[in-house]
């Protein structure tokens, strides 16, 4: 049972996916009722069993040790292997995938245009974001990063906005740019390790001693630099950003969701996976690099943030300065103090998680409004259809309206800007603590990134929601009971681990510090 | 061995010749005239039972003019299936004319036996007239469309190009017969061994390249395929994009390991001394590829764009060819199979387009993902596999190209290369995926269904992306037991 729990992990949205085909052919495709309660107990009984996983996890295990650990031969003599496993740097990607696919389930409860495809498009994408942070064989891991595109490029291109083609195209040529260099990546580690092998766990130890070079450059600086464009677009960080605001932006709410909440994780999670342990000498000469491009990520997303109209716009760009955080929190690791490096990457990691949490309900709450009122405007744009609207207000005291409504926005906005007893204070906190004990002058200038997400947060809260109501918006109904069921465990998790963050520290602690410790062993 | 004793050895051949006889004689006949597709297809049943009969043997036939190997039996499998699925397929197509079928048939063996012949040639007389034994009949096949414009045109450039390559050749394996006095190509290679000044040998080299770079379409030698491929009959596409293609590699690959190397197949086998060849090949892939691929961009119609489309993929088959080793060899061997199945699905899902709905460019194509839910799915998978994405078995042959290159550590730039290629290859393939899903439909469509022969063959060929994605140890295992080439 233990060790089949990862698999069943992944393959369950498979499965769930499958079984909706002989259910097109009994009821046709066009009944979307069926197609919707699949995917929801399937991703249901996913979040099952990650609560079951997580339960039963023991943080200080290393995968080697963990029971949960599944190694299995695949291609022999190419030395592919099934390999799964989780440790504390997984963990919490796993629960948080879990848990935002089962709510955006809930959330995409509207869609009625092609349900089977949307639905079982879903589940596989599912599988791939579930398979991605399990794999522990390189091979594996890259066949699930890249399952991941199909699903979304047709999930943004066909349930996506009026750019939704466009889009859904740059989204795919983007992410597979970044991945092919992340193939040829994979194959020099193959074949430049010995014995030659595929495993995570096993090149950590191999990786290092590679020792050759290629048009005069290392070998393994070149492996760095390959993997880090293929995550870095996924981060995605600043020069390779700008697929992202359109991509978030055109797709439908659940994707936007799943976009900014999981599929951002991984370029991180990629690096911390892979980059971090393997070649730990590079990331030490890489990290004020990546400090400087955590620095610019958050002001450029936030400055960027500022100047949009556009609601979910905004939130796409919030996502690209709080990613920026994570960068910063990561080049920490080579703090000459413990504490600085410790609190940098767990601070990190815990950014990850906070921040899928916290532009989940951005997202959702921006969606909801947007159903209602059919567009999200802040302000209306200058070549407004309606020109006697173009540069007006475009809401404005609808707070009062639909006060649930705004009083979980107003907690997911504080969140967001990173107010005390919100969870995203605490880990954005741990970043600048851990960048400010290696590069302290960039740690000041990435501070203010944090007045620059209070700027348009604050001001996008006071023109929609307060002042007079705008009589357009006088009939505008309040959250229902299936939005609240999709909002409530995020803010439940955000207060949560805002107050007590001890649980999510305790999961990821050991995991961290074996990190710290293979990158500080070489400086 | 002697000519009487090596006919024992030859029965899967000797069933073509009398098919082809006897569809020829069936023909004449009118009341046995509609048997002739059946007889074709018995005979291929029927050669391939006698060529599995002898896997795994090596022979020299017929005083050494050819062999007999387990190199050849794998191409020649792959040649049957190509050829007994076009048949099936051609019998189904509207746009031949069923008046011209056992022509047809009988023209489709002939190729099938040059290519059977090409194979296994180790002589170069048996190379030049196996060559144009393919070629020949391929010219009439592409111009069966007696009325169409647009065939013949591809009939006529088929013609000038196919003759200018293989007296180009022509012309080179003369030279090589001066300077070595021999026909046998390992005769020559021992006499190529000890001559001292590279360009005598560069010359001819070059000259055989350009004939069997036509076969292939590699790069400057590609002229021919879009105008070819567009006007001949869909069906004949498809099979010349995959078998004469194959049978190209074969011949390459026997020719240069044993011409024109130290060792032949064997690990630690080199080129001839000053004889850079590999690079020369590195070059043409890489410009093959990349001119494939950007050509493909800009075009409308689905069979020129595929036609661009496998040119790029032999560039990148190319890629392996750079290297002389078993694990090379399998590379091309593995990616040529797997090429076979996805390109043939991608084809007869081009011949339903114009079969039902008339549709030729990739506009024509919006909303078949209502038209043919089915079919349409898998076509997504074909092009996945061809862009060679994972979880393709196309994302496989393209792993082990790559692997050549960092396996041997050469030539890492065409890696690069290579790599920014499949990225541009995403954007027309999945132009084709965008008109059949994204793209709105302005009136309403209606479901329309394939024949079941081609839907079930669309169906079979694309599942195979997925089968040889999940476990493909049985293929390589398969692969490396054809990996002997008589007489090295």
């Amino acid at each position: 049972m233990e060790s089949s729990i990862l698999t069943l992990l992944i393959f369950l949205p498979v499965a769930g996916a499958l079984l909706m085909l002989p259910f097109a052919k009994l009821y046709g495709k066009e009944n979307p009722h069926i197609y919707k309660w699949i995917a929801l107990v399937t991703t249901s009984l996913q979040l099952v069993l990650a609560w079951v996983l997580y339960s039963n996890f023991n943080p200080a295990m290393s995968i080697a040790e963990s029971p949960f650990t599944v190694q299995l031969d695949w291609i022999t003599h190419f030395n592919i292997q099934y390999y799964l496993g989780v440790d504390g740097l997984s963990m919490p990607m796993v629960l948080l995938t879990a848990l935002l696919s089962c709510i955006c389930i809930i959330a995409s409860w509207n869609i009625e245009k092609q349900a089977l495809g949307y639905f079982s498009l879903f589940l596989l994408l599912d599988a791939g974001m579930m398979g991605v942070f399990l794999s522990m064989d390189f091979f594996l891991f890259y066949i699930f990063w890249e399952v991941m595109l199909l699903p979304m490029y047709f999930l943004i291109g066909i349930w996506g906005g009026p750019q939704r083609m466009y889009a859904a195209i740059k989204f795919f040529l983007y992410t597979l740019f970044g991945s092919v260099f992340m193939l040829l990546a994979m194959l020099a580690l193959y074949y430049y390790s010995d014995p030659h092998t595929f495993s995570l766990i096993t090149l950590i130890q191999t990786a290092g001693s590679i020792d050759a070079e290629i048009w005069g450059m290392s070998v393994k600086y070149l492996i760095w630099i390959s993997l880090f464009i293929g995550f870095a677009i996924k981060v995605p960080v600043f020069p390779f950003h700008t697929w992202l605001p359109l991509a978030h932006v055109e797709a439908p709410t659940a994707i936007s969701v799943i976009l900014a909440g999981v599929l951002l994780k991984m370029g991180t999670y990629g690096l911390l996976r892979i980059s971090y342990p393997l070649l730990p000498s590079e990331v030490v000469n890489f990290s004020y690099i990546l400090a400087v491009l955590g620095v610019i990520n958050i002001i450029w997303g936030a400055v960027n943030a500022i100047a949009q109209i556009d609601m979910k716009k905004m939130v796409a760009y919030s996502s690209v300065s709080h990613m920026g955080y994570v960068l910063l929190g990561m080049a920490a690791v080579v703090s000459e103090s413990p504490e600085g490096a410790q609190a940098g990457l767990n601070g990190a990691l815990m950014q990850m998680f906070n921040h899928g949490t916290i532009t989940a309900m951005l997202f959702l709450l921006v969606g909801m409004i947007y159903e209602r009122a059919h567009h999200r405007w802040i302000i209306f744009p200058q070549d407004y259809k309606q020109p006697e609207l173009a540069g007006q207000i475009a809401f404005g005291g609808i707070g009062a309206k639909v006060p649930v409504y705004t009083a979980f926005i107003a907690m997911a906005f504080f969140a967001g800007l990173g107010l005390p007893a919100m969870s995203g204070f605490i880990s954005e906190a741990m970043c600048f603590i851990g960048g400010f004990s290696v590069f302290r002058t960039l740690t000041i200038i990435g501070t203010l990134g944090i007045l620059l997400n209070a700027i348009y947060f604050l001001r996008a809260y006071q023109r929609i929601f307060l002042g007079p109501l705008n009589e357009v918006y006088k009939d505008l109904t309040d959250i229902t009971g299936r939005e609240l069921i999709t909002i409530i465990p995020l803010a439940i998790i955000v207060l949560w681990f805002g107050v007590y963050p001890a649980p999510l520290l305790n999961m990821i602690a050991p995991a961290m510090d074996g990190i710290i410790q293979i990158v500080q062993s070489v400086i | 061995m002697s000519n009487l004793s090596s006919l024992s050895y030859y029965i899967p051949e000797l069933i073509m010749i009398s098919a082809i006889l006897l569809i020829i004689i069936l023909d004449i006949i009118p009341s046995t005239k509609s048997y002739t597709f059946n007889l074709a297809l018995a005979s291929i049943v029927a050669s391939s039972f006698f060529l599995c009969q002898n896997y795994g043997e090596s022979h020299s036939l017929f005083m050494g003019m050819i062999t007999l190997d387990p190199f050849s039996h794998y191409f020649k499998y792959i040649f049957l299936f190509a050829t007994c699925s076009i048949i099936l397929i051609s019998r189904f197509d509207r746009q031949l004319d069923r008046k011209y079928a056992s022509e047809y048939n009988a023209l489709l063996l002939i190729v099938l036996l040059g290519l059977f012949l090409m194979s296994s040639s180790v002589n170069l007389l048996m190379i030049y007239i196996s060559i144009e034994l393919v070629s020949i009949p391929s010219y009439i096949l592409a111009g069966m469309l007696k009325n169409d414009k647009e065939s013949n045109e591809a009939s006529l450039k088929y013609v000038i190009f196919g003759s200018l390559a293989s007296g180009l050749m022509l012309f080179g394996l003369s030279i090589l017969y001066g300077i070595t006095g021999s026909t046998d190509i390992s005769g020559i290679s021992s006499a190529l061994q000890i001559i001292e000044f590279p360009l005598t040998i560069y010359f001819p080299l070059i000259l055989i390249l350009a004939g069997f770079g036509y076969k292939i379409s590699m790069v400057p030698f590609h002229f021919w395929t879009p105008d070819v491929y567009e006007g001949a009959p869909t069906p004949i596409t498809a099979f010349l994009s995959v078998a004469p293609k194959a049978a190209g590699f074969a011949i390459l690959i026997r020719i240069f390991y044993t011409m024109f190397t130290v060792g032949g197949i064997s690990e630690g086998a080199v080129t001839l001394d000053g004889i850079n060849w590999p690079a020369l090949i590195a070059v043409a892939s890489a410009i093959t590829m990349t001119l494939g691929n950007l050509l493909a961009i800009q075009q409308k119609d689905v069979k020129r764009l595929l036609a661009y489309s496998s040119i790029s993929h032999v560039g990148f088959m190319l890629m392996a060819f750079v290297f002389i080793s078993p694990e090379a060899v399998r590379a091309i061997m593995l990616y040529l199979f797997i090429y076979l199945f996805m390109n043939l699905s991608a084809f007869y899902m081009a011949i339903f387009a114009s079969n039902k709905l008339n549709a030729h460019v990739i506009d024509d194509w919006k909303g078949m993902g209502k038209i043919n839910p089915i079919l349409s799915a898998f076509m997504i998978l074909s092009l996945l596999s061809l862009t060679g994405l994972p979880p393709t078995a196309g994302f496989v042959g393209k792993v082990y190209v790559f692997a050549e290159l960092f396996k041997h550590q050469q030539f890492y730039w065409l890696a690069v290369v290579a790599i920014l290629n499949s990225v541009v290859s995403l954007y027309y393939y999945f132009s084709i995926a965008k008109a059949m899903y994204l793209d709105e439909v302005d009136t309403p469509v209606e479901a329309v269904e394939a024949h079941p022969v081609i839907k079930w063959s669309i169906i079979l060929f694309s599942a195979q992306n997925l089968l040889f994605f999940i476990y493909w140890e049985p293929l390589i295992e398969f692969i490396d037991n054809s990996i002997h080439l008589f007489g090295m």
